[in-house]
This record gives C-alpha cells, sequence and structure tokens, in this order.
C-alpha cells in the first residue's frame, strides 16, 4: 500500500449510455513510467479527466497518496500533486511563455491574491521557472507570446507548465503527438531525464516511444483494462496486437 | 540577485514607459484646463465622459481581462446612484457618506452577480447578467416607497463644496484618474494575470491549482466597486435618479462604450465614452431615435473597427514600426 501513489478502483465514467471508463482498477506504484495505451476512443483521455478531476467518476475510487481525490475539484487535486498536459495544446495563446510559466509556478502559491503587487516573478520563482524551462528545453524564449511558438515548442511548453510546481505525479496525454521524429525524440528525453521521485502515467499511440520509457504497459480497449503488462510483453501480446497493433492508425 | 538581473526579465515589460507617463500627463493636463475652454453645457457633458469612461473601464476589467462580457453594470451603477440620492435625501446622510454606501452596495451587488455567473462564460455569462440586471430594474420600478417607482428620486445633493460645475468637474477628473490608476495596477498584479489565464484557458488554470470561480467572484466584486464610484458620481452629478438608470439600455450604452473604445485597452473606456457621447448629443438633435443610431454604430464598430477606436489605432502603429 504504501508503495502505492495512484490507485483507482473499479472506476466508471459514464457519458449517458456511453461507459468510456468501464470498471477500470489499476495501482501504480511511486516513481513508476507508466504507459496507458490503447485505440482511439479506448477512453484513456477520460480516465486522465477523472483522476485530474475534470469530470467525476459515475462510480469507483479514486486514491492518491493516502487522499481519497475521487470527488474534489482540479484544482484541490493539483494542490496534492498532481500535474498534467493535455492531447489538445492548452496553454495561454495570449500570454508570454513567461507569464505562462509565472501563471503555472503561482497555482500553488498565495501570492495569486496579490491584488495590487508586482506581477514579475521573484527570485525564488525565477529559479524554479528557469528550471522547468531548461527541463522541457524551452530556454531562451521566454518573452515570446505562445501563439507565436512552432507547435513543437508549444508541446513542450505543455510539459512546462506541469513540471514547474514539481508535482508528485504527471500525467502526460500523447506529448509527442503531431510532432517530427526529431521533436518526438526531444520529447523521450525529456521525459527520460525526470527526476524517480516524480510518478509518470504516460498515454502514447507511438509505441516505439512509449516502450522505450516506461516500466509497466496498462492497454485500454473500450473502457476496460485488458491487459497490464511490462513493455517486453506488450509486443507480442496476442490482444494486445488484435485491439491496437493489428490496425494501424498513424499516418 | 544578479543572475536574475543578467538574464532578461521573464514575461512581458510590466512598467509603464516614460513615453506613456508623458502622455498620461498631457491628457490629464488638457483635461484638467478643460473647464476654462468649455461652456456650462459641454463641461456637463465631459464631466459625463468621465464617469461613463470609469463605468466603461469596469466593464473592461472583466471584458478584456477575464473574457467576460457583463451586461450587467448598468444594475450595478445604478443601484449606487439609488443609495447615494437616496442616503441623502431621505435618510439625511452627509454625500459623502452617501457615496461611500453606495460603493459599498454596488461592490456587495457585484458579489452578488459574481456568485451566480461565475460558472458560466461566453453568451451564458452575458444572458445572465442580462437577467440580474433586469431583476434590478424591476425592483426599483415596483418598489414605490424606497425608489420613487417610475418617477425616481430627486433632490440636490451636491454638497456645497462642489455646486460650481467647475469644482465638481475637477472633483470628478481627479477621483477618475486616480480610480482608473488603481484599475490599471489592478489588472497588472498577480491576480490580474490570474483573470488573463482564465481568459485564455480556464481548464488550464484548474490543472494548475486555480479556483477560478473564486478568482472570477473576487474579479467582479472589484468591477463591481468601481462601477459603483462611477454610479456615486453619477448620482451628485445628476441630483436625479429613476429607473432608466439601471435599466438595460444603460449597461448596453456602457457596453458599447467599452466595445467602441476596445476591449482590453482600458483606457480606451474613455474614448469610447467620449465618442458614444458626443455621437448621442449630435444625433439627438437631429433625431428622436437616439436607440437605433446605437444600434446601427454598434453594427458598425463591429463590421469595421471590431477592435474599437484604441485598439485599431494600435495595431495601425505596430504596423508602421515594423
Ligand atoms: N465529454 C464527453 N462527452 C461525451 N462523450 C465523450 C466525452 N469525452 C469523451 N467521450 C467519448 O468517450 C470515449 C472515450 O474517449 P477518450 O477521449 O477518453 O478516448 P481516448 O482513448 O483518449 O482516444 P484518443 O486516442 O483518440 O485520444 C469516446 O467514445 C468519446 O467519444
Ligand atoms: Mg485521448
Amino acid at each position: 500500500m504504501s508503495n502505492i501513489i495512484l490507485s483507482l478502483t473499479d472506476v466508471e465514467v459514464a457519458f449517458d449510455a456511453l461507459k468510456a471508463v468501464n470498471g477500470v482498477t489499476i495501482a501504480v506504484p511511486k516513481g513508476e513510467r507508466r504507459a496507458i495505451i490503447g485505440p482511439n476512443g479506448a477512453g484513456k483521455t477520460t480516465l486522465f479527466n477523472a483522476i485530474t478531476g475534470v469530470i467525476q467518476p459515475t462510480s469507483g475510487q479514486i486514491v492518491f497518496d493516502g487522499h481519497t481525490i475521487t470527488r474534489l475539484p482540479p484544482h484541490k487535486r493539483a494542490r496534492l500533486g498532481i500535474s498534467r498536459t493535455f492531447q489538445i495544446t492548452n496553454l495561454f495563446p495570449t500570454l508570454t511563455v513567461g507569464d505562462n510559466m509565472i501563471l503555472a509556478v503561482r497555482g500553488l502559491s498565495p501570492r495569486k491574491f496579490s491584488l495590487f503587487g508586482s506581477p514579475d516573478a521573484d527570485a525564488g520563482e525565477a529559479r524554479r521557472i528557469a528550471a522547468a524551462l531548461e527541463a522541457s528545453r524551452m530556454h531562451e524564449r521566454a518573452n515570446i507570446p505562445v501563439k507565436e511558438l512552432s507547435y513543437g515548442e508549444q508541446r513542450q511548453l505543455e510539459i512546462a507548465l506541469a513540471l514547474v510546481t514539481e508535482p508528485r505525479l504527471l500525467l502526460l496525454d500523447e506529448p509527442a503527438a503531431g510532432l517530427s521524429p526529431a521533436e518526438r525524440s526531444i520529447v523521450a528525453e525529456i521525459i527520460r531525464s525526470l527526476g524517480r521521485e516524480l510518478t509518470v502515467i504516460l498515454i502514447e499511440h507511438d509505441m516505439d516511444l512509449a516502450l522505450g520509457l516506461v516500466d509497466f504497459v496498462t492497454c485500454l480497449h473500450e473502457g476496460q483494462v485488458l491487459v497490464e503488462e511490462p513493455p517486453s510483453e506488450i509486443r507480442n501480446d496476442q490482444r494486445v496486437q488484435e485491439v491496437y497493433l493489428g490496425k494501424p492508425r498513424h499516418a | 540577485m544578479s543572475n536574475i538581473t543578467a538574464s532578461p526579465a521573464i514575461g512581458a515589460p510590466r512598467s509603464l514607459s516614460t513615453g506613456a507617463i508623458i502622455t498620461a500627463l498631457a491628457v490629464i493636463t488638457v483635461a484638467a484646463l478643460l473647464p476654462l475652454m468649455l461652456s456650462t453645457y459641454h463641461l456637463g457633458l465631459a464631466t459625463e465622459v468621465l464617469i461613463f469612461g470609469l463605468l466603461a473601464m469596469s466593464i473592461d476589467i472583466l471584458a478584456g481581462f477575464a473574457g467576460r462580457t457583463s451586461l450587467g453594470h448598468g444594475a450595478i451603477f445604478g443601484v449606487s446612484t439609488y443609495v447615494v440620492v437616496y442616503a441623502v435625501m431621505t435618510a439625511g446622510l452627509s454625500p459623502l457618506v452617501a457615496c461611500l454606501l453606495g460603493v459599498l452596495a454596488a461592490t456587495a451587488l457585484g458579489a452578488v452577480f459574481g456568485l451566480l455567473a461565475v460558472r458560466t462564460s461566453g453568451v451564458y455569462f452575458l444572458l445572465l447578467t442580462l437577467a440580474l440586471g433586469m431583476i434590478v430594474w424591476g425592483i426599483c420600478l415596483r418598489w414605490t416607497q424606497v425608489t420613487g417607482g417610475e418617477n425616481g428620486l430627486r433632490g440636490a445633493i451636491r454638497p456645497a463644496l462642489l455646486s460650481d460645475y467647475r469644482a465638481f468637474y475637477w472633483m470628478v477628473l481627479a477621483v477618475t484618474a486616480v480610480l482608473s490608476l488603481a484599475i490599471w495596477r489592478f489588472v497588472r498584479s498577480p491576480f490580474g494575470l490570474t483573470l488573463r489565464g482564465i481568459r485564455d484557458s480556464d481548464s488550464r488554470m484548474r490543472s494548475l491549482g486555480y479556483d477560478v470561480s473564486l478568482h472570477l467572484f473576487i474579479g467582479f466584486t472589484v468591477s463591481g466597486l468601481f462601477a459603483g464610484a462611477a454610479g456615486a458620481m453619477y448620482a451628485l452629478f445628476n441630483s436625479f435618479v429613476s429607473p432608466s438608470t439601471v435599466a438595460v439600455s444603460q449597461s448596453v450604452e456602457a457596453l458599447l462604450m467599452t466595445i467602441a473604445g476596445g476591449v482590453g485597452t482600458l483606457f480606451g473606456a474613455f474614448v469610447g465614452s467620449a465618442a458614444i457621447i458626443a455621437l448621442e448629443n449630435i444625433a439627438s438633435s437631429y433625431t428622436e431615435r437616439w436607440q437605433t443610431v446605437l444600434g446601427v454604430t454598434f453594427i458598425l464598430i463591429m463590421i469595421f473597427a471590431p477592435e474599437g477606436i484604441v485598439g485599431t489605432i494600435r495595431a495601425l502603429v505596430a504596423r508602421l514600426k515594423h
């Protein structure tokens, strides 16, 4: 138990008749790199939404680090140390990279309520921002409005925003989707260099990328856990191939 | 310390440039000299431009920075006007105390509106604030013992010190200048930045640990405070209040000033206010149908200058610099 940082018990998320997540039970140990794979519409993003509080599960229980978070709103889960990126880029497009990072770093600090103070980062904040930008290979881009960044840079900033609060659990929703091979390897490098005090759950369709990064794989299919195995066994798993590898989806 | 200052500051430049300070001082100086040049009538219009400019600016806090367009600010403004006139005429309080009560009432009403509207955005926010404003209007119309119903409340409530129209104008100018500086400071504060974050993506803000509803609630309350300050000055200016002060048309006109000046430009509110008030005066000497003129103006702005006067000028200047 003490080793498990996140556990889901029989979690179900229903949209009317559709059970997007249908009785999922998984346990993720501290520091693990876990991939969640599965074909389109398997319920991967919905599972992230349930873990982060964007959607409340219809039933079941979610426990993070000893706290039952099943019904907590998203901002309270963030305060416990859960952080995420979005499959569809979700940044502050009209603000600069620096302001995006300032918002991210202040999410958990009382300074966000300062009504007349200076908006600039103080020394401590600047240090954390620099570290997160560095970790996501985004330094030297601080004063550019986000909408002027390339798509690849925006994907890197997605990760930087999620990292700057020094979370304990990081959920990455297809961080490399739509990137060139060169950009993909940057993202892989970013993930590989994250410290082991951080637990990482990664949704990724690119098998080569995902399997090279993780310790353990959960394959979802139609909202249910199909198999859970180490990466070495996933490739040859008959059931996984049937639902997933057998049907190539990426161009 | 040194390695922080060595790298470029993180985020956009925030302090006022010298050019901006000089412009602001020049504008305030010219504005302060207006009483020496204008007739009583035109100085009255200039006073209105300042009062409604402040109201439009309070709307811009939400529209330009939190991405929430309110159609209920006329009601917040007008409630302050009602409270001030009532407090002086019926309760016999001093104008200063009355004004403080008016601002307090508007702030409280802003908080109530905020409480109800913060979970919405887009057109739902617009409609909800519109409906709330209409409720206030209905109450002011029907609660005859207190509000005087359709006849409204009337009385000379200006303190003797400000009875001179020039003195009054200078007072309004001073208060407006201080309050707009406060608003400018507010939207550039760490809290103001959170509003802009919510405007850009409330789901990302939530995932970063922000209680988005709380931030919008605070933003709405602060906005209500400034709208209330404008409403209190309007009470002293007009010495009369009736349901039309809290009516939907008031909200629409104020929002139109914000849009005409340029949403998100803050000081554009005064340009928009001047433009609409000038237009209203010119138009009303030719036609009875001011509302129609206003509607047509609105459509023309949306088609030809959706960024407003100041927004469009800024864009032109930026293009010239390149
Ligand atoms: N807010 C919602 N309302 C209704 N249905 C939804 C909602 N979100 C997701 N769904 C449905 O739930 C199912 C699972 O969607 P989800 O986005 O979780 O899949 P996914 O595994 O992330 O797929 P992909 O690989 O395409 O990202 C889909 O059928 C989807 O249409
Ligand atoms: Mg998905």
